[in-house]
């Protein structure tokens, strides 16, 4: 099994220039996991002080919120694409 | 109407009528997309390479306190927060006065001081300074003797309170050089975008939900803009601007110049001080949909008393929300500092954010503050734009509607007490979601009366409800 990661540009400096990657993690745990053993600088900046990802980062599976797919405890599928976007935008249309 | 040919004025082709994806637009010559790969990005670390330095104010990070210049960047590059724009407030204090605010412009302007505004930079439109409505009428309905409407509905140029953002926006995207801008839209920032782009010859892109109000894609499309309706709701929309502010270089003025533009809203609370004989409201009552607007009446407010402009007082700041999108109403009321994302289901749709960026700063201020936020369903909407028409005469959109049934509920709860001065936020007109009123009134289908006294007289009773007897006795008193 396999999913595609898609980084945004602020965070490719961590990762030698890849905007995307392949990770065979079963869940967000795992893909956290998988960041911090393949990009170590990228998992410091996605993590805060406690080791939790930090709040102003949102991950979507396929378009959709992980958090409307049960967050932590979603099951990747094969093929899914998981995005993690900064939550700097939003706002008052 | 046969074509007119070479006419300028002549009729447009039906395909620039159309709300589809149109790229053959005339205003748009056949030269290559500004789209940029990530490689050749000119924001290769997140970071642009437009930028300019200013002594007044710079991008700030809220949660480490890292400065950044000025530059088209909105979220730290380390610690991915919202960046903010922090004055230097000893640099404009004695620039910032009554006397020079009341010597300046009827508009925004005159508060230019405090506003990220680059040096150079000569403003033009009349944008903003609308009517603060002492609303007696309305007052007496729901129990307020102390009570101000702040009537954005009225703003210029495209009638919601997103001209004073976008205005200041625009400011900058010029001064970094962008050639194209955009927004995310739920219809109002789009009106306001394509509007103040085409007068200052920037060319518009603009995204937006593909359910939203005809009149909102109608008042885009007018100025000329680019308009593409995502298959999708707000969030998604948002997410995909996110997405191409990284790969084009575009100045989108909710993403990448969304500091700038955000300072915009201050004006808001500039104008309610001033307009109350420089002196700050006990309350605001303010609709949410990204959470900021309100956060910067209070940083105006703020800069106020810091300044030495009013008393310092401790404002209660108000959250408006449709019950079908309600993460910061909900935030609040159950104390959370974070946002349960919703999926929106309102007629609010100006409002209808799931996932609100300044949502958790906004419903951490609101409390610290000793306000409080509430939501009201769709007929409590409808009720409130009907109640602030009959009562004051503002035609308000769905959004003031939240706002009005919300500030109703609010005086109704004892949360706000009558004599309190309290200001509520109107921030978009009416006419532009008439689609909201149309299961309201009946006249659509309402007989037409033929043009004769006695038909008219008769018609007249009919629809008072007055019988024939009833009128013969009050005739024979």
């Amino acid at each position: 099994m396999s999913i595609k990661v898609t980084l945004p540009t602020a965070f490719i400096r961590h990762t030698d220039g890849r905007k995307h990657f392949n990770s065979a993690a079963a869940n967000l745990p795992g893909l956290i996991a998988d960041i911090d053993q393949t990009f170590p600088a990228l998992s410091t900046q996605i993590k805060d002080e406690e080791g939790k990802l930090r709040r102003f980062i949102n991950i979507y599976v396929n378009d959709e919120d992980i958090r409307f797919l049960g967050g932590e405890t979603y099951a990747f599928q094969d093929g899914d694409e998981i995005m993690l976007i900064p939550s700097i935008a939003g706002g008052t249309g | 109407m046969a074509a007119t040919g070479n006419m300028r004025f002549g009729a447009r082709k039906p395909e620039f009528q159309v709300c589809t994806p149109h790229f053959t637009f005339p205003a748009y010559p056949a030269t290559p997309k500004k789209r940029v790969s990530a490689k050749s990005s000119p924001f290769p670390l997140g970071k642009s390479t437009m930028n300019y330095s200013c002594s007044r104010y710079e991008l700030k990070c809220n949660e480490c306190g890292k400065r950044f210049g000025n530059q088209p960047l909105s979220a730290c590059p380390d610690c991915l927060a919202p960046l903010e724009i922090a004055y230097d407030l000893e640099a404009v204090r004695g620039i910032f006065t009554k006397e020079n605010i009341a010597a300046g412009p009827a508009n925004i302007w005159r508060y230019a001081a405090l506003l990220p505004i680059p040096e150079g930079f000569e403003p033009d439109l009349p944008v903003g300074f609308t009517p603060l409505v002492r609303a007696k009428n309305l007052g007496k309905r729901i129990g307020a003797t102390n009570f101000y409407v702040k009537n954005d509905a009225v703003c210029f140029p495209t009638l919601s309170f997103k001209d004073r953002v976008v205005s200041v926006a625009l400011a900058n995207a010029q001064k970094f050089g962008f050639e194209i801008v955009g927004c995310s839209s739920t219809g109002n920032l789009a009106n306001s975008v394509a509007a103040q782009a085409a007068r200052l010859g920037l060319k518009a892109t603009i995204l937006v939900p593909a359910d939203l109000e005809p009149a909102k894609i109608l008042n885009t499309l007018v100025y000329g803009a680019r308009l593409i309706r995502i298959d999708g709701n707000y969030d998604h929309v948002n997410r995909l601007c996110t997405q191409i502010a990284d790969e084009y270089a575009w100045g989108l003025v909710n993403v990448n110049l969304r500091p700038y533009y955000a300072e915009g809203s201050k004006t808001v609370g500039y104008e309610i001080a001033e307009q109350l004989g420089w002196r700050l409201p006990d309350n605001v009552v303010v609709p949410m949909a990204g959470g900021s607007l309100i956060r910067k009446i209070r940083k105006a407010f703020q800069e106020l008393i810091d300044l030495g402009l009013v008393d310092a007082k401790l404002v209660r700041f108000f959250g408006a929300q449709a019950s079908g999108c309600s993460p910061i109403s909900v935030a609040v009321k159950e104390g959370t500092d974070y946002i349960e994302p919703q999926r929106p289901n309102t007629i609010a749709r100006s409002l209808a954010i799931g996932n609100p960026a300044d949502g958790p700063a906004a419903a951490k201020m609101i409390r610290s503050t000793g306000g409080w936020a509430e939501d009201v369903s769709d007929v409590e909407i409808v009720s409130g734009i009907q109640e602030l028409a009959e009562t004051e005469g503002i035609f308000t959109e769905t959004a003031g509607g939240v706002t009005t049934a919300v500030t109703a509920r609010l005086y109704a709860d004892g949360r706000i007490t009558p004599d309190e001065i309290t200001v509520t936020c109107i921030t978009g007109n009416g006419l532009k979601t008439t689609d909201a009123l149309a299961q309201s009134y009946s006249h659509l289908n309402a007989r037409a009366v033929r043009p004769r006294l006695a038909d008219f007289d008769a018609y007249l009773r009919e629809l008072d409800g007055i019988t024939e007897p009833e009128l013969a006795t009050a005739g024979a008193l």
